[in-house]
């Protein structure tokens, strides 16, 4: 009795993990099946290679990501520009310098930073940022990238501090005490032997900042102008992948092409981050196998 | 460049040094060292000949470890840690405020327990100590880092393929890159805390025949649970039980004719 009781339990869990991977191939499944239409009517050529988005046009509709994925990357890269020095930084100062009091109080607080909803991230963006940045460069309006840089920045940070501090904090000490030994300074046995050390984990929060970054849709949608053109620098108003799904796809008339290019577009998306989540993984368990 | 002459002057005079009279590299006065309210070591007052090899011996938290740590300061990074009395290194408390700690590890370097090589190549190892010195030019750290080898008794092991991960030689071999890595930022102490503890009998005699070189040009501090270690490679040993230094006399007469009961009953494995 007491062996078949153990033995439920067991599958109610791997039933768990079944389900997961279920849940997964079928959401992989649904955005392919989906988006295949949109490929075949626009062809690979119209979809990836053109800027022009234009669903919408009665005459020429275009069906064009390139401005988009520009977008995103552009947001995207400018988020991880601000916030990788500001949070490693802050990740080695939690982790090596910070006496337990202060440590105490910066943890729980970057937890909150991570709890705050989007939705108040991107109007932040659009009545304090927003005008900032406009009289600042002298721009007419202040919803650019470089605004959604910020924000993403922001909400990327926790990702990145939590997760370089636990790479920072299990740098064995003995490499410490090396470095120390030798005559370093603390600063110097910090940049030239733990950061070093524990590169594998820093740079593995950071893809996993940068997968949050790409897919944040609300902060985006708000801050960044929304502007389906290809961007020519980061004070322009663009529109990321994920602000041109939100939009369009409660207005858009089910199985037309235009509804199948944007689950094209969520399919390129998940293959996206999907890719990036994957070399993380792939950097921390190289990580783990040094230790 | 003054550091390198005083090294090779040193070596010359290698052999005169220990014949002479004995000089004091270090000397503990009336050392008292807590963790938090424990006590770790109690009135320690210790000479550390130069260029001798002083053996520090005891059973698993006598404070033996605790002592070595002290010449260093490594024991400043222990939160809640407080040092009474002092450590002279020259004639000069080492404990003084406006002691340069840097200067400090410079000139008394260390070997940990565990072999514990950069997870960068040999070569980096090596040239870590010097490049945070200030060394730049590539000629002059080419020339350290093959002079610490040689030091080391590693050149040869090693000299085709210093380029590759410290941590892909043996674990032997890695116990000596820490010893090169040591000697190329030229300390003139060295401190040994069971430097043989994770190594297999063949290496364990590798580095001791080392430390009988090494003792030409520096002074070497070394903490053994081996007494025939202790028995082997130093001039002089000290005993210490419970944080007390309990007997500290030349090397042979402590193995042989030890004046306190306590080391007598160690020394004849009665415990520890």
């Amino acid at each position: 009795m007491h062996q078949f009781k153990e033995k439920l339990i067991k599958y109610f869990f791997l039933l768990n993990g079944i389900l997961v991977i279920i849940i997964l191939v079928s959401i992989f499944y649904l955005l392919l099946k989906n988006s295949w239409p949109a490929f075949s009517e626009i062809g690979f050529r119209g979809f990836f290679a053109s800027a022009d988005w234009n669903p919408t046009s009665y005459e020429k509709p275009g069906y064009g990501i390139l401005g988009q994925v520009l977008s995103t990357f552009m947001v995207t890269l400018g988020a991880m520009v601000i916030a990788v020095p500001l949070g490693v930084a802050t990740a080695a100062y939690i982790a090596e310098v910070a006496n337990p009091r202060i440590k105490g109080v910066l943890k729980p607080v970057i937890e909150i930073l991570a709890g705050i909803p989007s939705v108040v991230i991107g109007f932040l963006g659009i009545v304090l940022l927003g005008p900032v940045i406009a009289d600042t460069f002298g721009l007419s309006n202040g919803l650019n990238a470089i605004n959604g840089s910020i924000l993403l920045a922001i909400m990327s940070l926790p990702t990145i501090i939590s997760l370089s501090e636990d790479a920072i904090s299990s740098v064995p000490d003995k490499y410490r005490e090396a470095s120390l030994g030798l005559g370093a300074s603390r600063w110097q046995t910090l940049i030239r032997s733990v950061l070093p050390a524990g590169l594998s984990g820093i740079i593995a929060s950071v893809m996993l900042g940068m997968g949050r970054a790409i897919g944040e849709t609300m902060t985006v949608l708000m801050a960044t102008g929304n502007a389906p053109a290809l961007p020519g620098s980061f004070f322009d108003s663009v529109r990321t992948m994920t602000a041109t799904i939100a939009i369009e796809l409660g207005e858009v008339p089910y199985n037309t092409t235009h509804y199948y290019a944007l689950f094209a577009v969520g399919l390129v998306l998940f293959l996206m981050t999907f890719i990036i989540n994957l070399v993380s993984d792939i950097i921390l368990h190289k990580y783990q196998e040094v230790e | 460049m003054s550091n390198m002459n005083k090294l090779a002057s040193d070596h010359n005079t290698g052999k005169g040094n220990h014949n002479s009279p004995n000089i004091n590299k270090m000397e503990a006065r009336n050392l008292n060292f807590y963790y938090g309210d424990f006590q770790a070591l109690k009135d320690i007052s210790l000479p550390i000949e130069k260029n001798r090899v002083t053996a520090l011996i005891g059973p698993s938290g006598c404070g033996k470890s605790t002592f070595l740590r002290t010449l260093n300061r490594m024991n400043d990074l222990i939160e809640g840690s407080r040092v009474e009395g002092e450590v002279l290194l020259d004639g000069e408390n080492i404990y003084r405020k406006e002691m340069d700690v840097v200067e400090l590890r410079k000139k008394v370097g260390m070997v940990f327990q565990q072999p514990n090589p950069f997870p960068k190549s040999i070569y980096d190892n090596v040239a870590y100590g010097p490049r945070i010195h200030g060394v730049k030019n590539k000629n002059e750290l080419d020339r350290i880092v093959e002079e610490s080898l040689k030091g080391a008794a590693l050149w040869d092991d090693v000299k085709d393929r210093l380029h590759e991960s410290g941590l892909s030689i043996s674990g032997g071999q890695q116990q000596r890159l820490c010893i090169a890595r040591a000697l190329a930022v030229k300390p003139e102490v060295l401190l040994m805390d069971e430097p043989a503890s994770a190594l297999d009998p063949v290496a364990t005699a590798k580095i001791e025949e080392l430390i009988e070189i090494l003792k030409e040009n520096y002074t070497i501090v070394i903490v053994t649970h081996s007494m025939q270690q202790a028995a082997r490679v130093s001039d002089n040993t000290a005993f210490f039980l419970m944080g007390e230094l309990i007997e500290f006399d030349k090397t042979e007469k402590i193995f042989e004719n030890p004046s306190d009961q306590r080391t007598e009953d160690y020394i004849t494995g009665r415990f520890g």
